[in-house]
């Protein structure tokens, strides 16, 4: 058999593992040449998202960062040299050879090395804590000369420069940033926008040096550097981060012969081909038509591009769009297309919110039919749709400002998504089409978040959300789903509308509520749902006569029904402490009443098979014990797990159980459109699996670091960092807002995870909320909270002292008999429910 | 107190009518039949099916939520959420399905069921 041709990769950066994965699929089909598959990977990991970056300082790890599939590179037999850089192509030989000697013969040989920041020789720039923030190595760097520092400069205005400002500030430091040019991101945006993202940035206590020039760094007085500028101020930081542009790594093609661009970049043609046949270059150390293209989507086109001509496809790199949308420290910034009106005869539309600080531009063409570029700051919802009318080139209204200027009577401007055509890219970070979602959404996926897992769309940047949404949407609607947000046929209201109704209309009872905003008698999903909001907003005893018969089985006779109609106890055993004495009354009560004894998955103890006329009884036992209910059946608190912390582990940096404790006593019979967990580690092992729960507290050396919306269960999912190193006080502050928040907006029966993922705008929005405040609820929330603390009662203790709650336990109105249809058997020295030939058998023994 | 307008009916007395929760159901137990009661709306309306679940194999009917779909009153079960129309019995996912249904009879507060000997 004839050995394979050699395709050899340089560079596993975004766009060279793009390639690899566009080449896996590729490799061998429809009569194409099988390559044996070699890549170079200078840094010590495979790829990740660059991109994301920054988030490595807001609680990401390298592993969440990671774009490469687990067992991508094994399943495709590529063999990848990590840590080690290619450093010389002999092109005659067709050999490339490496730092650690490895020496590989190509017959195609792609160059994916991407750009370094640009370090200025300023005098100094070699001096200890100067960086540049491009890997996660650099982070990593970064991040242990941030925990001694105080303050930190970033040189460079532009978009990474502002990025890596907030990592800095993300790290608490003072954070300084110092631009050459007048305005920051002179590139993108103009004056009018630079001033306004100025004042906002500068509202966030970051101070901001235009028009500076840095010309020499010294040792420092009160930091470790001195920045001495050319007009002769100063200022002084403990970190310097350089930012003030990329260059293409191009050095291994010059040192070859292969053609360059005069400024740098391997030139390319549409085939992503250099000026040698076998040899391509894609991503950010190509230059296509004397443009280096600093953004991701074109590098994944190239990356398409080169796979497909290598396996015989036809395809052609035809020039990309620019357009960007970020956010920055919170601030939406947004330029689309020609942002400095440079097009001949273009008009400029502009609208100022100066109380707001939102600033939006247009540029349009000459007749204002068409849009050419625009830029938005504050606020840059309308960004999805004006990049739309752009790409598409779609004829623009008459008024064209109508498309920037509020929508005062709350019609909806812009385009619908119908107009656009199928082949409109929606999702840029993945080249996702209006098409693609469409048929996806024809597969299946009918929800935000199943459109999000199998399209990937809207995971990226986050910048196409809203749009995507519509698309869905609009889709549902033609396939005649209805997308029908009503809660069921007898109200009219979503969860969070109804919520509305009754908190502000202080509606308490069921009765009232459908008489005023709904239709007919109610059904099991209203009547619960109802039941669960006034006990949020109102927190009265949910065995209360009016509210009684809306709740589920589950709640009404405070038990978790079973398969025989039988029901389980569930005692709270808060943090999974218990002492010995209370752990032999769990055994006492579980043996006089014949129960199945289980340790449960949440630390505590579940006994079970409890006949609904025994309920009282064994629960008037448990509650003289000290016993509470531990709402097992309820969509309430249900368990705070704890680890041993500090108090034993030798590991251990705080009082993991003691937090635990507090924490299930203050929420515990909080009522919320679902179930609701946490737990507390008391290190980084995290041996109370945190992470997995709805709120996850770990203990670090600075304080407490607070997850939010994980999830074990169906779909787990790794919770997000919220906070770090918090104290007592403020994580209970940060958890009540964030508790409050989640049972005021989330549908029902939506857990943290699935409402996080639907949450537009996702965990920054949330931080916004929790943190900055920036709805001004932070206040009533936490008043509500309050509330909601401030009337707790143990619902069994109530009921067992009210006689004439008791009788809802009688299993016949008319008779004192039992059911005899429960019937148990034994089975590991224990009770089961018989099944049904069981059953049968015994009954005519 | 029997009166004469069906033939082979029995009536057995129950329970006084404010033993039945309003919007809500109670089990009842006639020789070894468990029925369901329910009283439904401001007029207190009552239903009688019976309390066996023929999806879960259990006596829960009466522990259900009751509703409507449309203009038909019916009960969800607790355990799986099938529904019953509280008037017929009849399943209304399943129309193999159907549990027994009783007539009831209110006299001077107190509820009757009816039941064919
Ligand atoms: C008893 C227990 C299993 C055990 O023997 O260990 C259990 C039993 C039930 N679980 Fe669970 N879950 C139990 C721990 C868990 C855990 C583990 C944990 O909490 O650490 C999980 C995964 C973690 C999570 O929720 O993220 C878990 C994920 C579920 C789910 C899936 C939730 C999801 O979001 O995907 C359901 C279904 C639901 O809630 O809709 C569920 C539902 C149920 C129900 C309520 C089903 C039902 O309606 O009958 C079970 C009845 C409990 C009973 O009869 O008392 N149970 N369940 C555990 C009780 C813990 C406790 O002390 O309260
Ligand atoms: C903080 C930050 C934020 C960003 N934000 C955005 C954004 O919001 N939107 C957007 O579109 N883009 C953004 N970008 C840019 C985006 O990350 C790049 O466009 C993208 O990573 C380019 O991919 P690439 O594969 O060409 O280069 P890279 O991802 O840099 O990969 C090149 C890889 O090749 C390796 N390499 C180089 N030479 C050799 C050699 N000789 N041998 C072996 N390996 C070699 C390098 O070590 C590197 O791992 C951001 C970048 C940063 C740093
Ligand atoms: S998480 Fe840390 S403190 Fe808690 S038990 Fe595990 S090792 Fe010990
Ligand atoms: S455009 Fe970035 S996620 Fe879709």
């Amino acid at each position: 058999m004839a050995q394979k041709k050699k395709l050899v990769v340089i560079g596993n950066g975004m766009v060279g593992h793009k390639f690899m994965q566009a080449i896996a699929e590729l490799n061998g089909q429809d009569g194409a040449e099988e390559y044996e598959l070699i890549t170079f990977c200078e840094e010590s990991r495979l790829a990740y998202d660059r991109v994301q970056l920054s988030s490595y300082f807001s609680g990401k790890t390298a592993e969440d960062l990671s774009l490469v599939e687990p067992g991508f590179y094994e399943d495709n037999n590529i063999t990848v040299y990590i840590g080690d850089r290619a450093n010389h192509i002999d092109r005659e030989k067709q050999i490339i050879t490496s730092d650690n000697g490895i020496s590989v013969e190509y017959d195609k040989l792609v160059l994916a090395t991407g750009s370094y920041p640009f370090v200025p020789p300023i005098p100094g720039h070699e001096r200890e804590n100067c960086f540049v923030y491009r890997t996660i190595d650099d982070l990593e760097k970064i991040s242990a000369a941030g925990k001694t520092a105080k303050s930190g400069a970033v040189i460079g205005g532009g978009l990474l420069g502002l990025e890596a400002a907030k990592a800095l500030k993300d790290m608490n430091l003072e954070t300084h940033v110092i631009e050459f040019s007048p305005r920051l991101m002179s590139v993108q945006i103009d004056d009018g926008a630079g001033t306004v993202l100025r004042e906002k940035m500068e509202e966030m206590n970051v101070k901001i040096h235009t028009g500076k020039n840095t010309s020499l760094i010294e040792q420092g007085k009160d930091a470790v550097h001195k920045l001495n500028f050319a007009d002769g101020e100063s200022i002084e930081a403990d970190i310097i981060l350089f930012s003030p542009g990329i260059r293409p790594r191009d050095e291994l093609a010059r040192d070859s012969g292969i053609e360059m661009g005069e400024r740098g970049g391997i030139v390319i043609n549409d085939q992503c081909l250099t000026s040698d046949e076998n040899i391509y270059a894609i991503g950010e150390c190509a230059l296509w038509g004397g443009m280096i293209y600093g953004l991701v989507a074109p590098g994944y086109q190239m990356a398409k591009v080169a796979a497909d001509h290598i396996a015989g496809k036809e395809n052609a790199f035809k020039g990309a769009d620019m357009s960007t949308k970020l956010k920055l420290m919170g601030v939406d910034v947004a330029s689309i297309g020609d942002a400095h009106a440079t097009t001949k005869g273009a008009k400029v539309f502009t609208y100022i919110n100066g109380p707001e600080q939102v600033y939006k531009k247009i540029v349009v063409n000459e007749d204002s039919t068409r849009l050419l570029g625009a830029v938005l700051i504050g606020d840059a919802n309308d960004y999805g749709n004006l990049l739309q009318l752009k790409l598409n080139d779609i004829p623009l209204p008459e008024t064209p400002d109508a498309l920037i200027l509020p929508q005062r009577d709350g019609a909806v401007a812009g385009i619908g998504v119908e107009a656009l055509p199928d082949t409109a890219q929606i999702c840029s970070c993945f080249d996702i089409s209006k098409g693609d979602l469409c048929t996806a959404v024809a597969d299946g996926a009918t929800t935000m978040s199943a459109i999000k897992e199998c399209t990937k769309a809207s995971t990226g940047c986050g910048g196409c959300t809203a749009l995507v949404g519509q698309v869905l949407n609009k889709e549902l609607e033609k396939m005649g789903v209805d997308v029908n947000t009503d809660l069921c046929e007898h109200f009219p209201y979503t969860r969070q509308g109804l919520y509305s109704l009754i908190r502000v209309n202080e509606i308490k009872s069921f009765d009232d509520l459908i008489e005023k905003h709904g239709t007919g008698h109610g059904c099991e999903i209203c009547k619960p749902t109802a039941a669960s909001i006034f006990a949020s907003c109102w927190n009265d005893y949910i065995l209360e006569k009016e509210h009684a018969g809306l709740q589920d089985t589950n709640d009404r006779y405070l038990g978790n029904i079973q398969n025989n109609g039988t029901y389980s106890i569930v005692p709270r055993i808060a943090g999974g402490e218990i002492t010995p004495d209370k752990l032999i009354v769990l055994g006492q009560v579980a043996k006089k009443y014949n129960l199945y004894t289980k340790i449960t998955g949440g630390q505590r103890v579940d006994l079970f098979g409890a006949r609904l006329e025994e309920l009282p009884d064994i629960w008037k036992e448990l509650v003289d014990a000290g016993f509470e209910t531990g709402h097992a059946y309820g969509k309430s608190l249900r368990t705070v797990k704890s680890c041993v912390g500090s108090t034993w582990c030798r590991y251990g940096v705080d009082d993991s159980v003691g937090t635990a404790i507090e924490l299930e006593n203050r929420y515990k019979g909080l009522r919320s459109p679902h179930k609701i967990k946490f737990a507390v580690s008391g290190c980084t092992r995290e041996c109370a699996e945190a992470q997995s729960k709805d709120v996850g507290i770990i203990a670090t050396e600075n304080g407490w670091n607070l997850y939010v919306c994980g999830n074990g269960g169906m779909k787990p999912r790794h919770a997000d960092l919220l906070a770090t190193d918090l104290d007592r006080e403020t994580l209970i502050k940060y958890i009540d807002r964030f508790l409050m928040f989640y049972v005021k907006t989330a549908d029902r029966l939506e857990r943290t995870a699935t409402w996080m993922n639907n949450l537009e705008g996702g965990l920054d929005y949330l931080r916004e909320v929790v943190i900055d405040d920036s709805l001004g609820l932070a206040e009533q929330l936490e008043k509500e909270m309050e509330s909601v603390v401030g009337t707790y009662q143990c619902e069994w203790k109530t009921t067992i002292e009210d006689p004439d709650k008791l009788k809802a336990f009688k299993p016949f109105v008319n008779a004192n008999a039992a059911d005899s249809n429960i019937v148990f058997v034994e089975e590991r020295e224990q009770i089961r429910p018989a099944n049904e030939d069981e059953r049968k058998q015994l009954a005519n023994a | 107190m029997q009166t004469a307008q069906q033939q082979d009916m029995t009536w057995h007395d129950i329970c006084a009518l404010n033993d039945i929760p309003k919007n809500s159901g109670v089990a009842a137990l006639v020789g070894d039949q468990q029925i369901a009661l329910f009283s439904i709306g401001k007029e207190a309306q009552v239903f009688a099916i019976g309390n066996y679940d023929p999806f879960s194999n259990a006596n829960v009917l009466a522990r259900g939520i009751v509703g409507s779909i449309g203009d038909t009153i019916v009960v969800a079960s607790p355990i799986y959420k099938q529904h019953f129309e509280l008037a017929t019995g009849q399943c209304v996912e399943d129309e193999t399905v159907s549990v027994e249904s009783y007539a009831i009879r209110i006299d001077n507060n107190r509820v009757f069921i009816g039941l064919t000997a």
